[in-house]
């Protein structure tokens, strides 16, 4: 007898399935934000389910990004699971009075009387002009800060995993999604299952150097480490997966054995997700180590629209792979095959 | 010879409509690789006030702000080398679509996070009082936009501080596919929302360019006497998608039917049949030269230069 074919699903239809599941099981569960319920529902991850919870549980919103934050935070306080969706991560800066002084601190400064499990999706978005205010990785804000959770799922497993992790958890939990990734495939499991906080995730194995991804970052890292394989270099893709509870043993145990840590954010790297990854190994391991070290994020300046200034914007599979080979050879780093194959996904307008 | 009022009503409408309908043609070929948001349908509160705007005077506005630009005097070349990401562009490539500026014309930059333009319009204000010239603000905005909770502060504070700015809601009933019913609880109360702040407020329900424009001009004047902000709301019709350059009467969130009595009231063609066919003709050659020249100089401009990547990071 032949084992069945894995079932694959795009990433945006694992975050549906996470969300229906969820919500079949569990009638405090709802989803809510801008746009939720129209003919596109968030490129297809909400699609249907308006239909199939009622608009009592499936609900657009006004414009009010602020109110409708804190809406959620009263509402999990008082026992529902709202999932509150935004179109772009730029958006929760509207958000951020409502996260970080009520969210994150009301289960600590009330005395622990009281939990709010809020999910906070969100995208990020990338290329075809979105520019200065529809491009930003802000994650590196809410790690910032304790009482917040963290996570950046890059495939559609973990999408899948980590969105249902995210609503069982009873902490407000920022989800961080990445517009590139909605197309990507993977095997994902029918029925529920959880992709827990605090685990990072290997995704190929290798003793020349480590790689760590953060969302999309993952995916071009791994592109990256197939450059570098035909170049003899063995590389450790890491991700990370959850960012805030970060699982820092996987990474120094890792980069110990490599010698050598490349951290490539979907951010900026000052004060980022990647400073803060850094700094966690170099504290664990003694200074004897020597790990090598680098990062790679957005360029130290804000995000154009100009597609030719946005080429210089972003770290690519072949900037990562050339980073990685120099920490590997540093006098004479190989030369490395033709990007070409390993090219990232590109996407086409207008939205 | 100085062209009459509807001359240049119909001038700047056909511009900006002419404009919009090229850039649509040339979407598809990949060209300008930026979200679009046309106001193809809407264009006449732009039209109607910045035609009793001056130099000196400033607008600001939302990601859907081609046609305040074009109406205020921003330069066509320079919006559709924008478009193109060139370095000939308003923004040298930096801004695209969504963020257009233009000092020289008095278009301060437009912004992409709805409502964020409000705010930084009535500082302008501010600066403009505190000139003492007697120029003034409008700010462009959606209905959407009104939902936000920085518009409620603003009204607040200019009506407080007397600013000279005028808010104009250009209300198109939708925020992206969710129609203003979904939205408020009293869809028709926007203006009652600023008069309770100390706002007076018009609302024109038809869209028509001349009440916008009447309603604008008393406004105006009332702003350059000093007796603090107003509101316009102008109900009107947005023909294309949200984001994009094509019709979407088929996505099921509309129907045609709604645009037809909108299409009917059209300002453009009404503006056209009162033009004798001389002056007419003479307009529109001069605008479609205009566009094509615009488009050969987004075309032939070069590329903004790497290096540019880092500049005006900081002043
Ligand atoms: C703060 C914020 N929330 C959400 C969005 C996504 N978004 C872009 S346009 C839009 C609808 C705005 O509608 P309206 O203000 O009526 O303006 P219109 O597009 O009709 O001109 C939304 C929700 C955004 N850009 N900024």
């Amino acid at each position: 007898m032949s084992t069945p074919e894995p079932r694959v699903l795009r990433y945006v239809e694992a975050l549906r399935e996470a969300t229906d599941l969820a919500m079949a099981a569990d009638p405090s569960v709802f989803l809510f934000g801008l746009d939720v319920d129209d003919h596109l529902g968030i490129q297809g991850s909400t699609k249907g389910l308006q239909q199939k919870y009622g608009p009592d549980r499936v609900f657009t919103t006004p414009l009010s990004e602020d109110a409708m934050t804190g809406l959620a935070i009263g509402a999990a306080m008082a026992g529902l699971r709202p999932i509150h969706v935004h179109i772009r991560m730029d958006f929760l800066l509207l958000c951020m009075n409502q996260l970080v002084n009520i969210a994150a601190k009301a289960r600590y400064m009330w005395g622990g009387q009281v939990s709010v499990p809020l999910v906070v999706r969100s995208m990020i978005g990338k290329s075809w002009g979105q520019g200065a205010q529809h491009s930003q990785g802000l994650h590196a804000l809410f790690m910032h800060v304790p009482g917040l959770k963290v996570v950046a799922p890059a495939n559609a497993h973990d999408a899948k995993g980590c969105l249902l992790a995210a609503i069982a958890d009873d902490n407000p939990v920022i989800f961080m999604e990445h517009r590139l990734l909605y197309p990507t495939e993977t095997p994902v499991p029918e029925g529920a299952y959880a992709v827990p906080p605090g685990r990072a995730r290997l995704c190929t194995r290798g003793d020349d150097v480590t790689i760590v991804g953060v969302s999309n970052m993952v995916q071009e890292a791994v592109r990256a480490a197939a450059l570098l394989a035909e170049a003899g270099i063995a590389a450790e893709v890491v991700d990370p997966v959850w960012l805030r509870p970060l699982d820092v043993d996987t990474i120094v145990e890792s980069a110990s054995r490599t010698g050598r840590l490349l951290v490539v954010d979907n951010g900026w790297t000052t004060c980022g997700a990647s400073a803060e990854i850094v700094a966690a190994v170099v504290e664990r391991t003694s200074e004897t180590a020597g790990i090598r070290i680098r990062r790679l994020g957005f360029a130290d300046t804000t995000c154009p629209t100009s597609p030719w200034l946005e080429a210089d914007f972003y770290p690519t599979p072949r900037r990562i792979a050339e980073a990685a080979a120099t920490l590997v050879h540093p006098e004479r780093p190989p030369r490395l095959p033709e990007a070409t194959r390993s090219a990232s996904i590109q996407f086409r307008g207008p939205f | 010879m100085a062209s009459t009022l509807e001359e240049r009503l119909y001038r700047s409408m056909k511009r900006i409509r002419r404009f919009e309908e090229v850039t649509a043609e040339i979407y598809p070929s990949d060209r300008i690789k930026s979200p679009i948001h046309l106001a193809i349908g809407q264009e006449q509160a732009a039209v109607a006030v910045c035609d009793l705007l001056e130099e000196g005077d400033w607008v600001g506005g939302s990601y859907r702000s081609h046609a305040m630009y074009l109406a205020k005097g921003g330069s066509m070349a320079e919006i559709m080398a924008e478009m193109y990401g060139k370095a000939t562009g308003c923004c040298g490539g930096k801004g695209g679509s969504m963020h257009v500026i233009s000092t020289a014309a008095g278009v301060i930059g437009s912004s992409a996070v709805v409502a964020s333009q409000i705010p930084v319009a009535a500082g302008y204000a501010l600066a403009a009082r505190q000139a003492g010239r007697g120029r003034v603000v409008a700010v462009f905005l959606g209905d959407g936009a009104t939902e936000e909770g920085c518009f409620y502060e603003t009204l607040n504070f200019a009506a407080l501080r007397r600013l000279p700015l005028l808010f104009v809601v250009e209300n198109n009933g939708l925020a992206i596919h969710e129609p203003l019913a979904k939205r408020r609880a009293v869809p028709d109360g926007i203006c009652r929302v600023a008069e309770a702040l100390g706002v007076p407020s018009t609302r024109i329900a038809d869209g028509g360019l001349h009440a916008i424009r009447d309603a604008a001009e008393a406004a105006v004047s009332a702003l350059r006497a000093g007796t603090g902000p107003q509101l316009i709301e102008a109900l009107v019709h947005r023909r294309r998608q949200h984001v994009g350059p094509d019709e979407d009467y088929d996505q099921g969130y509309r129907s045609r039917a709604e645009a037809e009595p909108w299409i009917e009231s059209d300002p453009l063609p009404r503006l056209a049949a009162r033009l004798a066919a001389e002056p007419r003709r003479r307009i529109d050659a001069e605008i479609e030269a205009e566009i094509a020249a615009a488009v050969r100089f987004a075309e032939d401009s070069p590329p903004p230069a790497p290096e540019g990547l880092f500049a005006d990071v900081y002043a």
